[in-house]
């Protein structure tokens, strides 16, 4: 088990080394090559995030340096949870891609660029260093503008140029602010930082620095102010990899980054600095409210879903703000309700283009739920979930974010997030409205082909799962991966325990 | 402190002209400005007044060393640098082909 992160990264990124290769022998051995890779990081990662014991986390040290000094991986339970959320939904998108990329050329190039932005993603979730981090986000950066561009029409570069624009300015402050910190602290291990800041004078350059990683990490998480690229870029990929945009990427560069180094390394605390959550608890409010507004008056299929990731994400945002426990775990399954979820709708709109051809609602004249009753099925229910209707896991992780604002007495909040869920299902089921519901459809359309159906359904199969056994989900997957951000600083005495023995 | 603020100037001269410029080439050159400023931030991080290079060949104590770790991180930001803009450029260039213009607001098609 010691070798998991390394594997994590080693079989993607080995993975992405033979495909050009591979492919040129023969199309499809790119594809089963991906596909086994896939797999292997989907087995590593659910094997990770239940077995891996509380509170001991996997120290990977590169080199075998000790830990303040080498690169070292430190794979908790956060980490392990959120590699689960990564590898399920890059695994789903997948099975979903062998059939959808039919229309596209170029195959190879896209599984390794799509198996170099699962390095990167999985890489930012597992490192320990600050430096590292970084790296693996642009990998997962670039290699993700390269995707959204990948259909090469005015309208995809266009949206690739916007998309690559926006995340380099958030890259370069995040770099400026890891400039800063390393001239602080002559460290970059997060745990070593964390000690430095522990015993440094909180100085107006120590806030400085803060708000420049929350302002780098809000743009890649496209919080409200900073969200004018995502609803250019995430419609423009191609189907399978806007999945993989919405659902989990600007939720592991910018949520699952910007978490980890204020909770464990800033070790900031509701009770300690209201300040920093007050901020993030305005940012997500402000993505909640204008992204919904905006996402009902949109008319493109998928330009609507982007809006709503943006809306969604505010929730994942406002529970960080909220800090306490109810509202983490909250935080924490709406990750995974909204991956999922978010995913599955992304998929069903590539269903519907690559069987139709349009993304234009006002275009439909309804009744594809006749002749593609899969994919009405599977968007319905997955739009249910996304929303926050009971049986679903979107239910549960909305109630948890609600309970945690009443608990900490964010009456206001809680209201906007429950009255919003409603505004989210009347702008989802628009596409229900116009697409799917009716009596005549589109002459000729057939349900699209099995694998594509399959990856959907799968989907849905676990949004229920999750609804149904959520209450084994929480303290066996949810609960441990929230104490680790309640814990705080403890991460770093966690971190030189395990590593410092070199 | 003077070398800190003139990196911030100059990181926000690179801002400046992603934020204003409607030629794409000039963004590019904006966005080369933001990475060469926090490069040079990086570069002076490790300098420390009359140090020794960072190479020890007997332990001495007392001595200043400068820290070669900077270097290390500015290789990597370099290259990650030289990927970027060679990404970008080439957008650049795939857009060019299509509209045959390098101006932004020509370019734009997506709204709402």
């Amino acid at each position: 088990m010691e070798t998991f992160p390394v594997l994590l990264i080693a079989i993607p990124l080995g993975g992405a080394f033979l495909v050009p290769i591979l492919c040129k022998a023969w199309d499809r051995l790119a594809e089963i090559v991906t596909g086994l890779c896939l797999a292997a990081v989907l087995a590593l990662s659910i094997y990770l995030a239940f077995s891996l014991e509380a509170g001991k986390p996997l120290v990977y040290l590169f080199g075998n340096w000790p830990v303040p000094l080498g690169i070292a991986f430190a794979v908790d339970r956060l980490s392990a949870f959120m590699l689960l959320v990564v590898s399920i939904l890059v695994f789903f998108s997948y099975i979903f891609a062998i059939r959808y990329m039919d229309h596209f050329t170029g195959s190879g190039k896209f599984y390794t660029l799509y198996l170099l932005m699962l390095v990167g993603m999985n890489g930012v979730v597992m490192t320990g260093d600050l430096f590292n981090m970084f790296v693996f986000m642009e990998i997962a950066g670039i290699s993700s503008y390269a995707l959204v561009a990948f259909g090469t029409e005015a309208e995809e570069l266009e949206a690739g140029f916007k998309y690559m624009v926006m995340g380099e300015i958030a890259s370069m402050m995040i770099l400026l602010a890891i400039a800063f910190i390393y001239a602080a602290t002559s460290t970059l291990n997060l745990a070593d930082i964390s000690r430095s800041f522990a015993a440094m004078d909180k100085t107006p350059g120590f806030w400085f620095v803060l708000i420049l990683l929350m302002s780098g990490f809000s743009i890649k998480a496209a919080l409200v102010p900073f969200h004018s690229w995502l609803p250019d870029a995430h419609p423009s990929a191609p189907a399978p990899i806007s999945a993989l945009l919405s659902g989990v990427f600007i939720k592991v560069l910018g949520v699952y980054a910007m978490a980890r180094i204020f909770f464990n390394v800033y070790g900031v605390s509701r009770a300690s600095y209201p300040a920093v959550f007050n901020a993030l608890l305005i940012l997500g409010l402000a993505s909640i409210i204008i992204a919904s507004l905006l996402a009902l008056k949109q008319t493109d299929y998928k330009r609507l879903l982007a809006y709503s990731s943006i809306s969604q994400i505010g929730y994942i945002v406002l529970a960080l703000g909220i800090g306490n426990e109810l509202a983490l775990i909250g935080a924490l399954a709406h990750i995974l309700s909204h991956s999922l979820g978010k995913g599955l709708l992304f998929l069903t709109s590539g269903s519907v283009v690559y069987r139709v051809g349009e993304r234009d609602i006002t275009k439909f004249t309804g009744g594809l739920g006749k002749q593609m009753p899969w994919t009405s099925l599977s968007y319905n229910l997955g739009a249910l979930s996304v929303a926050g209707m009971p049986p679903f896991l979107g239910f549960f992780s909305k109630l948890f974010i609600i309970l945690g604002a009443v608990k900490a007495g964010f009456i206001v909040p809680a209201v906007v997030a429950g009255l919003f869920a409603v505004v989210t299902l009347g702008y989802l089921l628009k596409i229900t409205n116009k697409v799917f519901w009716g009596k005549e459809g589109i002459k000729g359309i057939k349900e699209s082909p099995f694998v594509m159906v399959f990856a959907m359904v799968s989907l849905v199969v676990l949004l229920v799962a999750g609804g149904a056994f959520f209450f084994w989900l929480k303290p066996h997957l949810l609960q441990p991966a929230a104490d680790v951000l309640l814990k705080g600083t403890e991460y770093a005495e966690i971190v030189f325990r395990i590593g410092a023995g070199g | 402190m003077i070398i800190l603020v003139a990196s911030l100037i100059l990181f926000l001269v690179g801002l400046y002209a992603i934020i204003t410029k409607r030629n794409m080439i000039k963004v590019a050159v904006g966005f080369s400005l933001m990475e060469y400023s926090v490069n040079f931030l990086f570069a002076i991080v490790g300098f420390r007044p009359g140090a020794l290079p960072p190479i020890l060949q007997a332990v001495e104590v007392g001595k200043v060393y400068s820290d070669p770790l900077p270097q290390a991180l500015v290789l990597t930001a370099i290259v990650i640098g030289l990927g970027v803009t060679a990404f970008m450029l080439s957008l650049i260039l795939r857009l060019y082909n299509r509209i045959g213009s390098f101006d932004l607001e020509e370019i734009q098609r997506l709204k709402g």
